[in-house]
């Protein structure tokens, strides 16, 4: 029982880390209707800013931490002026967008590979070690502190879309891209800020992920980003509270996976996962169906 | 008339593949063609069935597939375990059946199990067949690390080499002719319907999901006999060859060369499997040369080298007739289409694209790419 328990608590804080990642991928979506693959590889850039700020420059950690949310935000933007948005200017077909999102991805993979290796480097602590003892189950800092800070950039995310001008502003692009223009929302600008919040709430992941695992690699964005995605599918895509609560799910039911039947197979679990949610509600938990016009 | 061109493209199209067939031989037989050589030679050919199967679903149907080496890899472990433990003949005349049965093997297990994903994934609309693609791709390389029979993280050694450059040459061709049968089929147009509009092509009475459905287990078939190849030819396989990388440089192949262009692929094919053979010295950039072509090609010139239109004999006389006596000439039965330049390099020929099915018959009348075209156009001059 105190195993279960444990199990499931570690699930949650592995799936906090997933839910603010697939945040990113669920507003880009919503607003471009593009499945950002190099979301997840915002990830990494951010993780390796840790690494360069606290092990080779040596900064205090929480300057280390704001300059990390700010950059990525800043990556975050120039990515999509880059690379996205001449193609979303000209209305190209879905196809070459989503190609060219690989093509980010497979760049800043390769582009870090060569850069820093592709040996996995080990990142400093960042949340001290120790535990709190609950019911008879040990939960460490960390746990505690990535739980909370999912939870609070959750309220901040929740305010900021449904409280704030801009966040109106965003919500009327993704509704009806044609319809926002004509009541003067400039698109292109609120695409970029929808990157910058996706690319900044990835950061804040980045942060929780090293304080996890210690571990970083060129390559760890593309398992995890994709796990993500999937976690805002299974949500539902385009939903804030889909796919903080798909993050979730698929987090307990990793470490359920690897907790009691096998740890190789939790990647196929996460995918047979996704089939499923597609086979019977594709528009995920908490997403609404749409149909086709004509 | 319009079949008696088919007819003639077909058989010159023939006499060419006939023709390289030969020198191949003879400059084998001369010793010119060494074993490295040859080697390359298969490697093209592996690389050319890859990516003009990937490009019928990513080009011609316009579906985004990232996981073709994952089916490559159920291909070829498939077809090479059928040969460890089949017991056939490994050399001589039964080594040529055996293979022949072996890819059969390696390419039916790929698509059946293609057809086990496309039947949720082509369901929907969107995005979803890339996501699911890449999540099997993964799923299988991890499957295949995990199993005892693949030989797990060690490999699977011990396959006899039955691949040559005959087989290689023929598997090859008969691919391309396959594809390009299939897409001058009434089938075929109904692929490019679907890619072009959905909603109009069901209105206009395709089934869509049959045809999205087709051609996707068409493509895993042929990236299974290409696994098959591939296994035969090295002798060892091991799971990590198989990577998510891998079915990003056959999609690589199919947007350089120009999605929707079955020749184009081809050309791709062949010369970046030559190219990382010539630019060894710079191997660790090869992936970030190639992320970079993928964005840039997307961005400015979205289409690939080739964009829809195909290399032909027809366009090349075209392409003479429009040098030696101008324009208007060459002109006469080019179709153009809206929003697509010609400044393809000028001996292509334009395809239309094709807005609905309704326009099929447009297409049917003035085919560009499958007539040698001497007589209609000799005619105007």
């Amino acid at each position: 029982m105190t195993n279960l328990l444990a199990q499931i608590i570690n699930g949650l804080s592995v799936g906090s880390i997933y839910a603010l990642v697939a945040l990113g991928y669920s507003m880009v979506y919503g607003i471009v209707k593009l499945i950002n693959f190099a979301h997840g590889d915002i990830i990494m850039v951010a993780a390796y800013m840790m690494l360069i700020g606290m092990v080779m420059l040596g900064v205090p950690l929480w300057v280390c931490i704001l300059a990390c949310m700010v950059l990525t935000a800043v990556v975050g933007i120039l990515v999509e002026r880059l690379a996205y948005e001449r193609l979303l200017k000209k209305g190209v077909p879905r196809i070459s967008l989503l190609i060219t999102a690989i093509g980010v991805s497979t760049f800043l993979q390769n582009l870090y590979q060569v850069l820093f290796g592709s040996s996995a480097r080990s990142v400093p602590t960042i949340i001290p070690a120790g535990s709190v003892q609950v019911f008879g189950v040990s939960i460490s800092y960390t746990m505690i502190i990535t739980i909370a800070a999912m939870v609070v950039m959750m309220i901040l995310l929740q305010l900021f879309v449904n409280r704030t001008k801009m966040g109106k502003a965003m919500r009327a692009v993704s509704e009806d891209p044609g319809a926002a223009s004509l009541m003067g929302i400039n698109r292109g600008k609120m695409v970029a800020i929808t990157f910058a919040v996706g690319s900044l709430l990835a950061a804040v992941g980045a942060v929780l992920y090293c304080a996890t695992y210690k571990q970083i690699t060129p390559f760890m964005g593309s398992m995890l980003g994709l796990k993500c995605f999937v976690a805002a599918v299974l949500g539902g895509i385009g939903s804030i509270p889909g796919a903080m609560t798909g993050g979730l799910i698929m987090g307990v039911a990793e470490s359920l996976t690897k907790g009691y039947i096998s740890s190789t197979f939790a990647d196929a679990v996460v995918f047979g996962i996704l089939i499923l949610v597609l086979i019977f509600r594709p528009q995920g938990l908490m997403g609404r169906r749409v149909s086709d016009k004509v | 008339m319009n079949k008696k061109k088919k007819l003639l493209s077909y058989a010159l199209n023939f006499a060419l593949v006939l023709v390289l067939f030969l020198v191949v031989n003879v400059l084998m037989a001369a010793g010119i063609i060494n074993r490295y050589y040859g080697g390359l030679i298969m490697q093209v050919c592996i690389s050319v069935v890859l990516a003009v199967s990937l490009n019928l679903v990513t080009g011609l149907l316009g579906q985004l597939v990232l996981g073709h080496a994952g089916f490559m890899s159920l291909g070829a472990y498939a077809a090479a375990l059928f040969t460890i433990h089949s017991g056939m003949a490994t050399s001589g005349a039964g080594g040529v059946l055996t293979i022949i049965v072996a890819t059969l093997v390696g390419g039916l297990v790929a698509a059946f199990f293609s057809f086990l994903i496309g039947v949720p994934a082509l369901r929907l609309k969107g995005d979803y067949l890339a996501i699911i693609t890449l999540g099997f791709g993964e799923i299988i390389r991890v499957v295949m690390l995990n199993l005892e029979i693949t030989g797990g993280a060690r490999g699977l050694a011990g396959i006899p080499v039955l691949t040559n450059v005959n087989t290689s040459m023929i598997v090859a061709a008969l691919t391309i002719f396959i594809i390009w049968a299939y897409m001058l089929s009434r089938h075929g147009r109904a692929v490019l319907a679907v890619r072009e509009d959905e909603i109009a092509a069901e209105a206009s009475g395709i089934n869509t999901f049959r045809t999205k459905i087709v051609a996707f287990v068409i493509a895993a078939f042929f990236a299974g006999v290409a696994g098959s190849l591939y296994a035969h030819q090295i002798g060892v396989l091991s799971p990590t060859k198989f990577d998510f990388n891998y079915s990003i440089e056959i999609l690589v192949m199919v947007v350089l060369g120009g999605m929707g262009s079955i020749t184009g692929s081809t050309i791709a094919a062949v010369i970046l499997t030559l190219l990382p053979e010539l630019l060894r010295s710079v191997a660790d950039y090869r992936m970030l040369a190639y992320a970079l072509i993928l964005i840039l090609m997307m961005l400015f010139r979205p289409g690939g080298l080739l964009g829809r239109s195909e290399l032909s004999i027809a366009g090349l006389g075209r392409f003479l007739r429009r040098k030696l006596f101008g324009r208007k000439a060459a002109a006469a039965g080019v179709p153009m289409t809206a929003g697509e330049e010609l400044e393809v390099e000028a001996q292509t020929v334009q395809e239309p694209a094709i807005d609905a099915i309704l326009t099929a018959e447009v297409k049917e009348k003035d085919k560009p790419e499958a007539q040698p075209e001497n007589a209609g156009e000799g005619k105007e001059d």
